[in-house]
């Protein structure tokens, strides 16, 4: 199922960001000029993004890089926690696969996650390491997939709680929720 | 702000200082609160209204959102409730999850109730009310109706009049069409009519439409706690337009304690304290509480003289007694079909067919055909213990069967259930803070059964597989605080009389559901809504 441009501008809205439609297109296009922001942490959340997300979503990368440069860029709160929980993917990796998160194979990057706790952690933007991956990158990244249109829909509910998606569907029966 | 304003510490540069003397001074900013300032402004009074919460940011509802869907914050968080200054004591058979239960701030708890919006059936003002054993109220649903109407008006109401055979007489269409039934009520549809049950639509404080510069529902399913597009009522409505008739609405403005002339005849001032430990004296010709049936005791019991040592508007020793809420009964599980649940948070389909069959055992209860059975898949991530593909087929795993019923209950009022002062734990300012003593009867576990009986029954006949129950051993409060100050035509049966006033205080009325005399089974909001505006009236009479 693929994510498309639209669900990224309703995750950001869900996350209470304010961009513009036209920064949302670039930025999913891939064709925005340069905005400074730290490549690595980009690129490491992206990869969180593919261990935790279904195999069967499409554009993960257009769709995080998208959501985490838009919600990064008003939130410095957001931007430090996430590059902290980044150091402390990378410290752990580095330690038991020698390498960054980011290099590891897709099925080493989501056994690590396990492997450091993350998931059965409590997300906890104070707590300790994988209190603050499970926070900053997986639940951040759950929660922006989930809220969508296209997330519902891989549960099977195209209205999720936190999608603002009117007030037909619910009236719907099954197999007609085009 | 000059030499003599004070923001009080809040650090916002707003004044906070005492008004000279106004016309109404109103204590709470909720919807009792706010309707009664907008009405008395709008008749040209000069109103202040003191707020003990803070106004609420409202571009932040989206973060509240979140706050509400993930489990990286307590439920408190979403409105900021706890601490301090909310601290309280729960000293009953049954514990009162107060914080849980009330938001403090412009908008009072409206910001996070779920908007259902009924009145009273006429038997709860008297037949009801005998049967559990208490006076019947002094005021029939007659004297209401016309206030219930422009009830509706004031929120909003979205609804389709005529559909509910079990409710009490009405003239004029909802101000908004209702909203349809959902799919899941098609389902129950069926088994209720083999057991000749009959369901209806559920009128909604929602705009279905747009309306008042308010947008029609989103459908953002967060209902209760937080409705980001404001389609749901919420008293900032109502505060917002007694502002825009010059109201003043000071917030972060606990009041402390009511001062009285020396024959204790009238209310003198409202004794406010700012963030900084100033106090403010905000003098009135009248004045209105509407802070709710737990705040109003308190407020009144912190407000003993020597001339009236067991607090204010008590010569009758009722303030505080015969505490009651609405009690919840549910059951549910898991059906052989997909069932299209937590699209939206609000009911679009309930039955009150019971609701009036009162015995001497049991009270009224209505049932209800929840939307959002079982869980939301998105806080079932984030709670989830796998990620990828196995997080899906968890999810998928989860969701789509899931059904299930609910329902309110009458608790009897009973002077042993009230609201008193704990004086050996304060708040953020040093005063006692209150104590829900709360327990459940027999009548009210009888009532729960009743309920508990007809949802097996339906979800029986519909073949649920039916994995929980709620009721008389586990059931939980349903966050209506009623009876603490109630309303009787006889100074020794009650705190107020029927126009609101208290008998003790010449120009001390009461707004809440703390003036209950007997709450029935049906969600108050409307109904304080109505006694609202009935209140403004009267004291507008006397101004």
């Amino acid at each position: 199922m693929e994510l498309t441009r639209r669900d990224a501008m309703g995750a950001l809205a869900a996350a209470g960001v304010a961009v513009g439609a036209g920064v949302v297109a670039d930025r999913f296009a891939g064709t925005e000029e340069t905005v400074e922001f730290d490549e690595h942490a980009l690129a490491t959340t992206v990869a969180v993004g593919r261990a935790v997300y279904p195999s069967e979503v499409e554009n993960v990368e257009s769709f995080v890089r998208t959501y985490a440069l838009s919600r990064s860029e008003g939130d410095e709160d957001y931007r430090t926690g996430m590059a902290d929980a980044v150091a402390a993917l990378d410290e752990y990796t580095q330690e038991w696969y020698d390498s960054d998160y980011v290099d590891l194979g897709s099925e080493a990057a989501e056994t690590a996650l396990y492997e450091m706790g993350v998931d059965v952690e409590e997300p906890d933007p104070e707590g300790v390491e994988a209190e603050r991956v499970r926070f900053y990158l997986v639940n951040e990244l759950l929660y922006a997939l989930y809220t969508t249109e296209t997330g519902g829909r891989l549960v099977g509910l195209e209205n999720p709680q936190g999608f603002p998606g009117g007030t037909d569907s619910y009236q719907r029966a099954p197999g007609t929720n085009r | 702000m000059t030499a003599n304003q004070s923001d009080g510490g809040v650090g916002d540069g707003r004044d906070r200082s005492a008004s000279d003397r106004v016309d109404v001074c109103v204590v709470g900013a909720g919807p009792a609160g706010g309707l009664v300032a907008d009405r008395l402004a709008s008749a040209g009074q000069d109103v202040v209204v003191l707020e003990a919460g803070p106004r609420f940011d409202r571009a932040d509802r989206i973060e509240r959102v979140e706050r509400d869907v993930r489990p990286s914050y307590h439920p408190h968080e979403v409105w900021d409730m706890g601490g301090e200054r909310d601290a309280y004591t729960s000293s009953g058979d049954r514990g009162y999850p107060l914080n849980a239960a009330r938001v403090k701030g412009v908008g009072g708890t409206t910001l996070h109730w779920q908007g259902m919006v009924f009145r009273l059936h006429e038997g709860d003002f008297d037949e009801h009310a005998r049967a559990a054993g208490v006076d019947p109220w002094p005021i029939a649903y007659d004297d209401l109706r016309p206030y219930y109407a422009s009830a509706e008006d004031e929120f909003g109401v979205a609804g389709t009049a005529g559909d509910n055979p079990f409710a009490p007489p009405r003239e004029e269409p909802y101000p908004m069409p209702g909203f349809p039934p959902s799919y899941s009520d098609s389902l129950f549809a069926e088994a209720c009519d083999a057991l000749d049950v009959t369901m209806h639509t559920v009128p909604n404080a929602r705009n279905s439409e747009r309306r008042d510069g308010r947008s029609a529902c989103q459908g953002w399913g967060t209902c209760k706690p937080v409705c980001p597009s404001g389609a749901k009522y919420d008293a900032t409505v109502h505060v917002g337009r007694a502002e825009a008739e010059g109201a003043r609405v000071v917030d972060h403005a606990p009041v402390q304690r009511l001062e009285h002339d020396r024959a204790g005849d009238a209310v003198t001032a409202a004794v406010y304290a700012t963030p900084d430990g100033e106090e403010h004296r905000q003098e009135a010709r009248e004045f209105v509480l509407a802070a709710g049936g737990v705040e109003i005791p308190r407020l009144l019991l912190l407000s003993a003289t020597e001339t009236y040592p067991r607090g204010l508007a008590n010569s009758s020793n009722l303030v505080g007694k015969y505490f009651h809420d609405h009690l919840f009964a549910g059951m549910g599980g898991r059906f052989d079909e997909p069932t299209r649940q937590n699209h939206v948070g609000f009911l679009t389909s309930e039955s009150h067919q019971f609701y009036d069959d009162v015995t001497d055992e049991r009270g009224p209860f209505k049932l209800e055909f929840l939307n959002y059975a079982g869980p939301s898949p998105v806080e079932l991530a984030l709670g989830a213990d796998s990620f990828g593909d196995d997080l899906l087929d968890e999810l998928r795993g989860a969701y789509g069967n899931a059904i299930a019923m609910g329902g309110l209950a009458a608790q009897a009022p009973r002077k042993e259930n009230y609201v008193s002062l704990d004086s050996s734990t304060t708040d953020d300012h040093g005063n006692p803070v209150p104590d829900v003593h709360w327990s459940l009867d027999d009548r009210t576990r009888a009532t729960l059964r009743a309920a508990n009986d007809r949802q097996r029954e339906i979800l029986a006949e519909l073949g649920v597989d039916i994995q929980w129950t709620v009721g008389p051993e586990n059931t939980g409060p349903a966050f209506h605080h009623m009876g603490t100050t109630k309303m009787s035509a006889d100074p020794e049966n009650g705190v107020v009389d029927p126009q609101l006033r208290t008998h003790d205080l010449s120009n001390l009325s009461i707004a809440s559901s703390s003036t209950f005399t007997y709450g029935g089974a049906l969600n108050p909001t409307l109904t304080i809504a109505a006694l609202a505006l009935k209140c403004a009236d009267h004291v507008h009479e006397r101004l």
